[in-house]
């Protein structure tokens, strides 16, 4: 979650408590039982999560897959816990800085909006994207779709309200993008939290959608993905391109990660580079 | 309040147990924080184009401003020194850093995955962190060494490898810039090296003959 949980890794600091087989059955169950399909994702980082969530709860792998098969509500946790939901807003401010050098402009030019935020987790990134929007008089005719596997954070993310401590570096990340003027035109301070403006929640829409087994739901003029491919491994990857690929409109934008890029697949000559070190593409073909 | 004193003095003549395990060994791990970069810089200065091991180098730095050492190391050094990238495939040839602002994982697989998870104490990348996971997919064959630094980071991880009778060891205390780091490893685990800063330079140097050795003896 964007507040920062800093749970200590106690009794599995120093030792070993899941290989990587078991987690490949826990995998395995819990898409027999729920559906939810985890075999893409990386087992490494699965295996951190695993490990955390018997932790906190003091569980020993049969327990867990006990509660997973008996307890929805638990169900609910596992997924939040084994996700990585970690955000900001206007992380990497380079980033957002070619958006609305080399794109906005572009972007400027089509009628209507529509703007993709996959995996938004707790909204942070969408209304980055919504306040990029606004400073450039475009947030009128734009509409931001924020997706996400897990309800949880998507009720944060609809709600809009963060800890205020959180600001002093959100806003830090602001000023570093470029932008004029101060984040604190964008939300108002109320004890300790910030709530983002209502002016710029209007124009939006958050919902569950999952990268794995969902499909094409609208077209976009710009969709932003990041830090959701790097917990996948390559297939599945590309399996998400391609995704997005059929969910643009032609010349519409896709926004990466700054440490995932389209790599060499047959569907990276669709695509033009706007800028290399970002990984903003556009759809050409 | 060091008990342990395993040090190593002619390493050309590695301890036998120890010998042993740089044999098996298929990875070096590196570790530090403040006061350790000049040290990591001549180490990786200073290993030849076929080092027998992939090395990854865990540093904690800020985002700020962006540093360049391995850019500055890659074009000094023989070996190739990079940022780790997500989904990169490990290889030997290679000095990988991990990327600021981001964990370094290992897949068992063999490949990197970054991660953008919560700071360890403070901490992204966290030593303890890729520490753990590379020693998940190698399980003994880790070596991993820790150098000087401001905070507890790496403890855990050095534990964790020795847990699963992998190598480790620190840099001696005494001679680090900053002891913390030494220090609270050696308070966690019974680290099987203590090395002064010549003698880290000469355990590296013996890890190139001891493998390259048992490579040519085969061939
Ligand atoms: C590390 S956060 C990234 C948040 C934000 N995009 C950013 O870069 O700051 C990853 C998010 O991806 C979501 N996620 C993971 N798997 C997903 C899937 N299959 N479909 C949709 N979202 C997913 C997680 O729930 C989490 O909120």
């Amino acid at each position: 979650m964007a507040e920062l949980r800093n749970r200590n890794f106690l009794s599995s600091a120093t030792a070993d408590t899941v290989t990587f087989e078991q987690i490949d059955e826990l995998v395995e169950w819990v898409k027999r039982i729920h559906g939810f399909d985890f075999s893409g994702y990386s087992r490494a980082s699965l295996k951190r999560r695993v490990t955390r969530i018997m932790d906190l709860h003091n569980l020993t792998l049969f327990d867990l897959k006990s509660l997973l098969v008996n307890d929805y509500a638990f169900f609910e946790e596992f997924i939040i816990e084994i996700t990585v939901n970690v955000t900001e807003m206007f992380r990497d401010p380079g980033f957002y800085r070619a958006v609305r050098e080399k794109v906005l402009p572009y972007l400027a030019s089509f009628q209507r909006i529509k703007v993709w935020n996959a995996g938004c987790s707790t909204g942070q990134e969408l209304y980055s994207f919504a306040i990029l929007l606004a400073k450039e008089n475009l947030y009128k005719r734009s509409f931001l779709y924020g997706t996400d596997i897990n309800t949880r954070v998507l009720d944060l993310a609809k709600k809009g309200i963060y800890d205020l401590k959180l600001m002093k570096h959100y806003s830090e990340n602001y000023l570093e993008s470029g932008a004029s003027g101060s984040l604190s035109d964008f939300y108002t301070a109320q004890y300790d939290a910030a709530s983002i403006n209502h002016s710029l929640k209007k124009n939006t829409l958050f919902s569950v959608h999952n990268l794995v087994s969902d499909g094409v739901f609208n077209e976009f003029q710009l969709i932003s993905c990041r830090n959701v491919l790097i917990y996948f491994n390559v297939e599945l990857q590309q399996k998400v391109i391609s995704l997005f690929y059929n969910s643009l409109c032609p010349f519409g934008f896709l926004c990466l990660g700054s440490k995932e890029s389209l790599r060499d697949s047959e569907l990276s000559r669709r695509f033009k580079v706007i800028d290399k070190a970002e990984n903003i593409y556009q759809k050409i073909e | 309040m060091i008990k342990r004193k395993i040090f190593i003095k002619k390493l050309n003549n590695l301890n036998k147990d120890i010998e042993k395990r740089v044999r098996e060994a298929k990875v070096l791990l590196l570790g530090c924080s403040a006061g350790g970069f000049g040290l990591v810089y001549d180490l990786v200065l200073g290993l030849p184009e076929d080092f027998p091991l992939p090395v990854i180098v865990i540093i904690h730095r800020s985002k700020k401003y962006r540093s360049s050492m391995e850019e500055l190391l890659d074009s000094k050094s023989r070996i190739s020194v990079k940022l780790a990238e997500d989904k990169e495939q490990i290889k030997k040839g290679f000095v990988y850093f991990a990327p600021p602002d981001y964990h370094l994982l290992l897949e068992p697989e063999g490949f990197f995955t970054l991660d953008t998870s919560e700071p360890v104490m403070y901490c992204r990348p966290s030593i303890d962190v890729t520490f753990q996971s590379v020693a998940d997919v190698y399980q003994e064959n880790v070596i991993a060494l820790l150098f000087s630094g401001a905070n507890a980071d790496g403890a855990d991880g050095l534990a964790y490898i020795q847990a699963k009778k992998g190598l480790v060891g620190v840099q001696n205390p005494e001679a680090a810039e900053v002891r913390t780091m030494p220090d609270a490893a050696i308070g966690r685990c019974q680290v099987d090296m203590i090395l002064s800063n010549s003698e880290i330079f000469s355990f590296i140097g013996s890890i190139a003959t001891v493998l390259n050795s048992v490579k040519d003896g085969k061939d």
